[in-house]
């Protein structure tokens, strides 16, 4: 992951101090182990403050919007397909992206190292250069974990590591998985009757305190106003109520009906634990095997909900 | 100032003996995260876990809280009229507070409870609370709270203070309300001088091992309009995505919204809480917002803290230390960072 880090810098020093970038997306080490900060830099002197190792899950096409004219951002296999999305949702424009594109291994679960670490500090969590061992280290106790075990979920079953779209690469790529299984977590859902499943999906969200870091995390969620902040009419109460809380989740779930492309950013950010994927993975899987679809895979196609098939499986659509 | 020792067994089951006669919270080991939660006898305490994800100010000002009912039926006597929930705010205990935290309810006090008006909600139910501090052995890499005034043995806020000595607990009453406590609490022994030594002998530790800090002196005197138009703002959070986590974990951050909710002829007028990050939050009726932009919202939540606070109540900062907004946000949005850079501006102008 160093060389990545020494090549981004690379990269970024050449866009910028040519100018044909304004800004360059990336990472700056955090101050705390296991979450870096998002940085919009626009200073080549400043492309040392860069890295990457796995530890970097937020979404940067987030931050692409933001943005005035031509900018470079960093983009694996699910953040480039968002930035796909994004250009088919006019959000941005091709040609004002340079998209540095980073063949992903996939990112650490935060979670299940804090879960196994317990509550001793852990002070710095690193990579060793064979890329497959992940270095806890507190004042008093060093462990060390095989990466593929304390993966995210989504990175556990991605299907597409490499990027969809890109200007220039960072690394080589990789080999695309083969038999990636499906995700157990809907399919255990799928198997429970109606009331079983509404107990646990109450109890799934019991914690929520409506923060909306999910909602913030995800380059999906870019509307001006989201359903859950209007006021005239107010669709859905501000209290931690669980029908509240629960309409907040799966509305905006279904808003991704198509668009989610399993970047895992809203389950990361959580900060009460909250396992947000099963929603969004579901309809995924819905969307994958009724009309063979995959978010922002293709550039050059519609958004699945502006197409329009005579085969539709729905007699009211044809 | 009396001093007890409990086993650790005396100690769970005196704290679990309390609440069979009031209401008491603890931090609970539940399935993913340890909370501060309504005692129950069947819930499992964790005295152990340094920092709870999210800090118990919900036992004194809960997310959402019901303040009046009202009838919209025309028929009714009381139509249109508010009045107000039942409050149930009888004396209740909080076992198991870190000092830090302890401290909060002093900071968020004079917002609630002044020389102009008295919220009765926060304050009524803060007068009925008897606090039972823990103090920290082992202070985190995120725990300032040296710099802002409290420490990891601070009784500031509290109405007892316990200290973990490894088989044992010592506790120690603190005001007249530990007292009282202490004498309701079942089994102990009177500490004995080793114990009290003992006791120290962590304080001391505890004190040296808190390793991170923050500089607040310059603070209080740089003008309020200069920091704000300080550069740094426009870019240095870039990253923040503006949601509202760091503002709910935070002890001490204590804004709400009300709002009414109706359903057919009854109506509720209820407070959540609300986050200075979000957009809505200063929206006006008329469509303008003041803070439309991502950096101003991050800038009010640090001014707010470090200078208005300061200057308001010449009393502060609006922090304690306890570093969990730092924990929880996904952005690494670092609030040690931030003060860093007002204070060095205000000392230097840069």
């Amino acid at each position: 992951m160093q060389q990545y880090t020494e090549t981004i810098r690379e990269i970024a020093k050449k866009l910028l101090e040519s100018g044909e970038v304004e800004a360059f997306i990336g990472y700056r080490k955090g101050s705390v182990p296991m979450t870096h900060r998002p940085v919009v830099i626009r200073k080549a002197e400043e492309v040392e403050t860069l890295v990457w190792d796995s530890h970097c899950a937020l979404n940067l096409a987030n931050y692409v919007r933001d943005q005035k004219g031509k900018i470079a951002v960093l983009a694996t296999g699910c953040n480039s397909r968002n930035l796909v999305m994004h250009v088919k949702e006019h959000q941005v424009e091709r040609e004002n992206l340079h998209i540095v594109g980073i063949p992903c291994t996939g990112m650490v679960d935060h979670r299940a190292i804090k879960k196994a670490i317990g509550d001793r500090d852990i002070l710095e969590v690193r990579e060793e250069a064979d890329g497959e061992t992940i270095v806890v280290e507190g004042k008093d106790f060093e462990e060390r974990f095989k990466k593929s075990d304390v993966l995210q979920r989504n990175c556990k079953t991605c299907k597409h590591p490499n990027p969809v779209m890109y200007d220039e690469l960072v690394g080589e790529l990789l080999p695309e998985p083969e038999n990636v299984g499906p995700c157990e977590a809907v399919e255990e859902v799928e198997k429970m009757e109606p009331e079983e499943r509404w107990t646990h999906f109450e109890s799934m969200f019991s914690d929520c305190i409506r923060c909306y870091a999910c909602r913030n995390a995800c380059p999906l969620c870019y509307c001006p106003t989201c359903f859950v902040d209007e006021n005239r009419p107010q669709w859905v109460g501000k209290s931690i109520d669980k029908s509240d809380t629960l309409t907040f989740h799966f509305l905006r779930a279904f808003h991704m009906a198509g668009r989610c492309t399993d970047c895992g950013a809203c389950e990361r950010v959580c900060p009460v634990d909250i396992p947000l994927k099963y929603l969004t993975n579901k309809l995924n899987k819905e969307a994958l095997a009724i009309y063979g679809y995959e978010a922002g895979m293709d550039p050059d196609s519609k958004p699945l909900l502006d197409k329009y098939k005579m085969t539709d499986l729905n007699d009211f659509i044809r | 100032m009396t001093r007890k020792v409990y086993t650790k067994e005396e100690w769970n089951s005196a704290v679990t003996r309390l609440a069979e006669n009031q209401r008491v919270f603890a931090p609970v080991k539940e399935e993913k995260y340890t909370a501060f939660k309504p005692v129950n006898g069947r819930n499992n305490f964790d005295f152990d876990t340094l920092k709870t994800r999210m800090s118990p100010k919900q036992v004194v000002f809960p997310q959402s809280e019901r303040m009046f009912e009202f009838s919209m039926n025309p028929k009714d006597e009381n139509s249109g009229v508010l009045q107000e929930s039942p409050k149930g705010h009888e004396a209740q205990v909080v076992f198991g507070l870190r000092p830090c935290d302890a401290m909060s309810f002093e900071l968020v006090r004079p917002n609630f409870d002044n020389a102009e008006y008295r919220d009765p909600w926060w304050t009524d139910r803060y007068e009925t609370t008897t606090f039972v501090g823990m103090g920290c052995n082992q202070p985190r890499q995120t725990c300032f709270c040296t710099s802002v005034g409290s420490g990891p043995f601070s009784e500031k806020g509290l109405d007892a203070i316990a200290c973990d000595l490894g088989e044992s607990i010592l506790l120690k009453a603190v005001t007249e309300k530990g007292e009282e406590l202490l004498k309701a609490l079942e089994g102990g022994k009177d500490a004995t001088d080793e114990d009290v030594k003992a006791a120290e002998h962590l304080a001391q530790a505890a004190e040296k091992g808190v390793s991170s800090a923050v500089e607040t002196d310059g603070l209080k005197d740089v003008a309020e309009k200069a920091l704000f138009e300080a550069e740094f703002w426009k870019d240095t959070f870039d990253g923040c995505i503006n949601c509202g986590a760091c503002t709910y974990a935070c002890p001490t951050c204590w804004c709400f919204d009300i709002q009414d909710e109706t359903y057919k002829d009854e109506g509720l007028r209820m407070r959540n809480w609300d986050s200075c990050m979000f957009p809505l939050f200063t929206k006006h009726g008329m469509g303008h917002n003041p803070r439309g932009e991502k950096y101003q919202r991050v800038r009010q939540r640090f001014m707010h803290k470090f200078k208005y606070y300061i200057e308001k109540y010449d009393g502060g900062p609006l922090c304690v230390g306890c570093g969990r907004c730092v924990d929880v946000c996904p952005a690494n949005i670092d609030i040690r960072e931030a003060v860093g850079l007002m204070n060095q501006f205000s000392k230097q102008g840069s």
